[in-house]
């Protein structure tokens, strides 16, 4: 059975690994790009959120290459991503695709249904089979999510523009092809340094010599948000390398591997990841005192704990309509003036003009200096 | 003619709008010396070079040997017309915006800007931008919304607030969306409401508008100060008046505030050389062109403008493939 998978970051690399280890054919679909968004536009509903899009141009490009089953995941909670794996099956059947769409339901602190769903793909292989692809899987993931979080702290001061990105595409290619776990996890020691090094950084992410001259300590941005709107550089008109080459490092909370970590896993095997998410929910707390559905009570409470990790402002990121989002975007003004940290909120979609994106971060980034050259770097760095 | 100064310095502002093209000419004092407003047209670089020209024109009769600093660009067109004219500082308008406004009303703290397709809404506070916000996706209240509906009531737009401010009993009309607005327009028109009653109604819908898109979640202190095109509408600025409870200021080159706040910016980073092409630009020949990318599936079309011939920007890609321009990195034909 050739199986295909929606589009997020780097996603794809894990589960490309995971399928093909368990003897599946695997059809990556082409990156989002403008083609696959205008096939998305064109069939999905009119209302449907941004990410909903995207999916359907992914699936659509890898029909037409041979697949014959989609592995999408399922959600919970008053977030219409929960319902998002029924309406596009029932959009791609319309359209004419004889699909089965496999879901995987988050699994709520039980492994079983998750890894039975797996299995069941892999055509009934023992679980310790599966669990070594899944392993595998991991530590690519894991190791990609090095290379950007090394990315976007050299970006802002590499010499020449690009050539920070140009190390971490060349690492990249090594990793898809890494074979193993030791193998993965050499590439991706490997890969960091190099990523670093190609903008004149040391490995601890400070500068090296020679330095450039340009300024340091940075600015740095925490990006926070809904999962798909950070994660996908596309649908975020590559906000990270806009940011980056105007010389801010930008801060993550919600790398794939992190996400992963906390919703997927149950805590009982990560201790130190459990107090995390609960560290979010009461950061959040005098704002959100409860789940309002997607990534919406993490915004609020990761935007809290980008201030005491002393960034200097805090942009946040939502596809148009998302109503976990929106109420974190009417919380944040409240929270920013409280903490006086600066908040950008920007809602997405399919056609939020280049131009406008550009200039409000633009004046974010000339607001965030100008508030460093009046008061210096703030103590907390 | 013995009254012009001999030589003097000068910094260049242009700002190119959606709707319209601004310059100015700004002196030493920083004093507003030779401006210019042209609607753009879809034509940013034509009015550009026009403007310039004419720039200079007005320039020579107040100072016998004008000699140019600076540039600075701003709007949407800024990077566009750096390339063309040789920008020296290339800003967003809402950093140009505030620049002008505090150097107008030193202790502004709030400036309220409406242009031809889009509106900001800017907070300063201890003499710097503290928080901001643009229209999204929605254009109604903007000047080319007013500007439509003037044409529909066969007013001038210069009229339309004329005639507001006349108004007794101002209509009711729904603000949220421009379509919604429209149709509560035709319905107060067609159930025989005065055309004064109705466009201050409109005025008002508009504010409240701008006010829920932009301001919510933020403090709006005085004083106010309401810049741009749509500025010069009077029923606009009484209905913001009305509903903020203050007075608003309109600068008197309210239209040329962006392009004023970037020749201050080009003033102000006190450059030691400038990369200005010079007023002959008008004698030069420029050309755009385009062409679509084959490097990946998203076939952006690259934008290229050329001066006598050479390469002068290339812009409208996702990637860096083509921005770059000059960049070491571009030269050496980075992407395999």
């Amino acid at each position: 059975m050739r199986v295909t998978f929606p589009h997020m970051g780097n996603l794809w690399i894990i589960a490309k690994t995971l399928l093909e280890d368990l003897g599946l054919e695997v059809i990556v679909p082409p990156l989002p790009n403008r083609r696959s968004l205008d096939v998305g536009v064109r069939h999905a509903p009119e209302f449907a959120c941004f990410p909903l899009k995207l999916n359907i141009g992914d699936f659509v490009g890898a029909l037409d290459q041979g697949a014959e089953a989609i592995v999408m995941a399922g959600g919970i909670g008053p977030c219409r991503f929960g319902h998002y794996a029924q309406v596009e099956a029932q959009v791609l059947h319309d359209l004419g695709y004889d699909v089965e769409m496999v879901i995987l339901e988050p699994p709520r602190g039980h492994l079983d249904g998750l890894l039975a769903k797996i299995r069941r793909l892999s055509g009934g292989k023992p679980l310790t089979r599966v669990w070594r692809a899944i392993r595998f899987g991991w530590e690519k993931l894991v190791a990609l999510d090095e290379f950007d979080r090394a990315l976007t702290r050299a970006r802002p001061v590499e010499r020449l523009t690009g050539s920070a990105a140009r190390a971490h595409r060349a690492a990249a290619a090594r990793l898809a092809d890494a074979d193993g776990v030791w193998a993965t996890r050499r590439v991706g020691r490997e890969g960091v340094r190099e990523i670093l090094c190609a903008a004149g950084l040391e490995e601890s992410g400070r500068p090296g010599e020679p330095s450039w001259g340009k300024p340091f300590p940075r600015l740095r941005v925490g990006l926070v948000g809904e999962l798909f709107m950070v994660a996908e550089p596309f649908a975020n008109q590559e906000i990270e390398r806009r940011l980056g080459e105007m010389g801010v490092e930008v801060l993550r909370p919600l790398y794939l591997s992190d996400w992963v970590r906390t919703h997927l896993i149950p805590r009982v095997f990560q201790p130190g990841r459990r107090r995390r998410a609960s560290e979010v929910k009461r950061a959040a707390r005098p704002y959100l005192g409860h789940f309002v559905g997607g990534e919406g009570l993490d915004s609020v409470g990761e935007t809290i704990l980008f201030d005491r990790q002393g960034c200097d402002g805090v942009i946040h990121v939502a596809p148009f309509t998302c109503m976990p989002e929106i109420v974190a975007a009417s919380l944040l003004p409240e929270a920013g003036r409280d903490l006086g940290l600066p908040v950008l909120s920007l809602f997405l979609d399919e056609h939020t003009a280049e131009a406008g994106l550009t200039t409000r971060l633009e004046a974010f980034v000339d607001l965030l200096g100008r508030r460093r050259a009046v008061g210096g770097a703030r103590e907390k760095w | 003619m013995g009254t012009k100064p001999a030589t003097g310095h000068v910094w260049l502002g242009i700002d190119v709008g959606s709707v319209t093209t601004k310059a100015v000419a700004v002196g030493e004092t920083g004093a507003i010396l030779a401006h210019i407003c042209h609607e753009t047209m879809g034509q940013p670089a034509r009015q550009v070079v026009r403007g310039l020209v004419e720039l200079g024109a007005q320039l020579a009769e107040v100072r016998r040997k004008p000699r140019v600093r600076g540039v600075g660009t701003t709007g949407s067109g800024r990077s566009l017309a750096a390339a063309l004219v040789g920008g020296d500082v290339v800003k967003n308008e809402i950093t140009a915006h505030a620049v002008a406004a505090l150097d107008l009303v030193p202790d502004v703290r709030t400036v309220l800007e409406i242009g031809g397709q889009d509106s900001k809404i800017i907070l300063l506070r201890d003499g710097g931008v503290s928080d901001f916000a643009m229209n999204t996706v929605c254009a109604a209240g903007t000047g080319s919304f007013l500007d439509r509906q003037a044409a529909r009531l066969g007013l001038a737009p210069a009229e339309l607030g004329e005639l507001a401010l006349r108004s007794k009993r101002p209509v009711r009309i729904a603000g949220r969306c421009a379509v919604f607005a429209e149709t509560d327009m035709v319905h107060q028109q067609q159930i025989g409401h005065a055309v004064e009653d109705i466009v201050a109604g409109l005025c008002q819908a508009l504010v409240r508008n701008y006010l829920n898109n932009l301001a919510k979640g933020k403090d709006l202190e005085p004083p106010f100060v309401f810049q741009g095109g749509v500025a010069a509408n009077r029923g606009m600025v009484a209905a913001f008046e009305g509903t903020l409870g203050h007075p608003v200021t309109v600068p008197e080159h309210h239209v040329l505030m962006g392009a004023f706040g970037a020749a201050l910016l080009a003033k102000e980073a006190g450059l030691a050389s400038t990369r200005f092409r010079g007023f002959g630009l008008g004698r030069m020949e420029h050309r755009t062109a385009s062409f679509d990318c084959d490097g990946c599936p998203n076939a952006c079309e690259i934008t290229e403008l050329r001066v006598d011939g050479a390469v002068a920007a290339r812009w409208g890609g996702r990637c860096d493939r083509w921005q770059r321009q000059g960049s070491p990195a571009r030269e050496a034909g980075v992407e395999a």
